[in-house]
């Protein structure tokens, strides 16, 4: 190993934090800009399943609180995008990858949101899945990267427990209204665990990002978080687990549960997930149809500047 | 016609009496608008009662690599801390 690459790892290993002007590995380098960049696009394309609810909320009280969740959704992607940034890639160039289909982003996002359980859903599972992600990564070798998450993790705890509070009251609610909240369940509780990615076994980033300290558990471990602490929750609200084989093992102090099918989750991170062309094609609307207002903002700012430098002179 | 806004670093005054902070950075076409879009991103919560913002190529950094000549000087100068210097038992407001 050469010794730049070698005062890099004991650093690392240390417990140092890695700035944006510290020397790094280019594959350093480039793993972090992969994964803030998912990471960001993620939070992004996160808004599109909820929007689609916004204006069929069943109160005002969800309407404001979902509004509010959206637009936190929109910041989390900015404070990722300006963490990727720190490592020379530009925005543009960031959407561009999104925009064309070459950057992945997290593959629950394609699947539809249904009934107004799935909002409730959503928050519950999905942002559940991502605070557990997030808490870990709140500890990432990467100063930007760590910071940002310290910031998602504040305002993301407020999500989760508007999507409890939504199953909560249809849970309560009528025969039907639960139904509904089952339904939910159902349909995406096997994609939440899915968000964790492939199987350690399989993995073919996991064990260079734990070297790094990219990431500090391992797919596996997280996932088997999740299933401990939502089949506690899911008894609560009084839910039925999609999974038989779901069962206290007392040996290993968590739940085991069922075989993942990991065949449809590369059919989805693959493009041919339920949602994935119209997720695509309305991020490119927004960015397409947006265009003129980028431009419009640059050509004022570059009139009020040359105005400046006019009035200066005279 | 096609170009990136610039960036600019955002800082916030958390409340009355404190300094103000770097809290992060985004894009905006001007500072009028860098304002508005820090308040939207880094305030939605009474984060802040004061924002600056800076364009980020005006920043002057140190370099990483020059961190040794600029910041090793002080490690051997215990004498410009109180607890270099002994006193007595008993000596009070000192």
């Amino acid at each position: 190993m050469q010794d730049l690459e070698k005062d890099f790892q004991d650093r690392i290993d240390r417990g140092e934090v890695i700035e944006p002007r510290d020397w790094m590995p280019e594959k350093y380098r480039k793993t972090h800009i992969r994964q803030i960049s998912q990471h960001a696009h993620s939070e992004i394309v996160g808004m599109l399943p909820e929007g689609n609810w916004l204006t069929r909320t069943p109160t005002l009280r969800r309407k404001v609180a979902l509004l509010a969740k959206v637009q936190d959704e929109a910041g989390h992607g900015l404070y990722l995008y300006s963490a990727a940034e720190t490592l020379g890639i530009s925005r543009d160039e960031l959407f561009e990858q999104l925009n064309a289909g070459k950057a992945k982003y997290s593959s629950i996002f394609n699947y539809p949101t249904l009934s107004w359980a799935d909002i409730g859903i959503i928050g519950w599972l999905v942002d559940g899945a991502a605070i557990i992600n997030q808490v870990m990564l709140t500890r990432t070798s990467y100063g930007p990267y760590a910071r940002a998450m310290v910031k998602i993790c504040k305002e993301e705890s407020f999500h989760q427990r508007q999507g409890f509070e939504i199953m909560m009251t249809l849970c309560n609610g009528t025969a039907v209204q639960k139904q509904m909240a089952q339904d939910s369940l159902n349909r995406w509780w096997w994609p939440s665990l899915m968000m964790f990615g492939p199987p350690d076994a399989e993995s073919t980033h996991t064990e260079q990002s734990m070297k790094w300290k990219i990431k500090l558990k391992t797919n596996d471990e997280l996932r088997q978080q999740m299933v401990d602490v939502t089949v506690e929750q899911a008894k609560v609200l009084g839910l039925t687990m999609p999974d038989p084989d779901i069962k206290w093992n007392e040996e290993r102090g968590h739940y085991d549960f069922g075989e993942i099918d990991w065949e449809e989750f590369w059919q989805v991170v693959k493009g041919y997930g339920p949602c994935n062309k119209e997720r695509l094609a309305a991020r490119n609307k927004a960015w397409d149809e947006g265009a003129w207002v980028r431009e419009a903002a640059v050509a004022y700012a570059e009139k009020q500047a040359a105005k400046r430098t006019q009035a200066i002179a005279v | 016609m096609k170009k990136e806004w610039p960036i600019w670093e955002v800082f916030i005054r958390t409340k009355n009496g404190l300094e103000h902070r770097h809290i992060g950075s985004l894009h905006a076409a001007d500072s009028t608008m860098a304002i508005e879009n820090a308040r939207d991103v880094y305030t939605r919560r009474q984060e802040g009662v004061s924002i600056w913002v800076v364009e980020s190529i005006n920043i002057s950094a140190s370099n990483p690599s020059n961190s040794d000549s600029l910041f090793d000087p002080a490690i051997d100068k215990a004498y410009r801390h109180p607890t270099f210097y002994k006193l007595p038992e008993g000596v009070k407001h000192i």
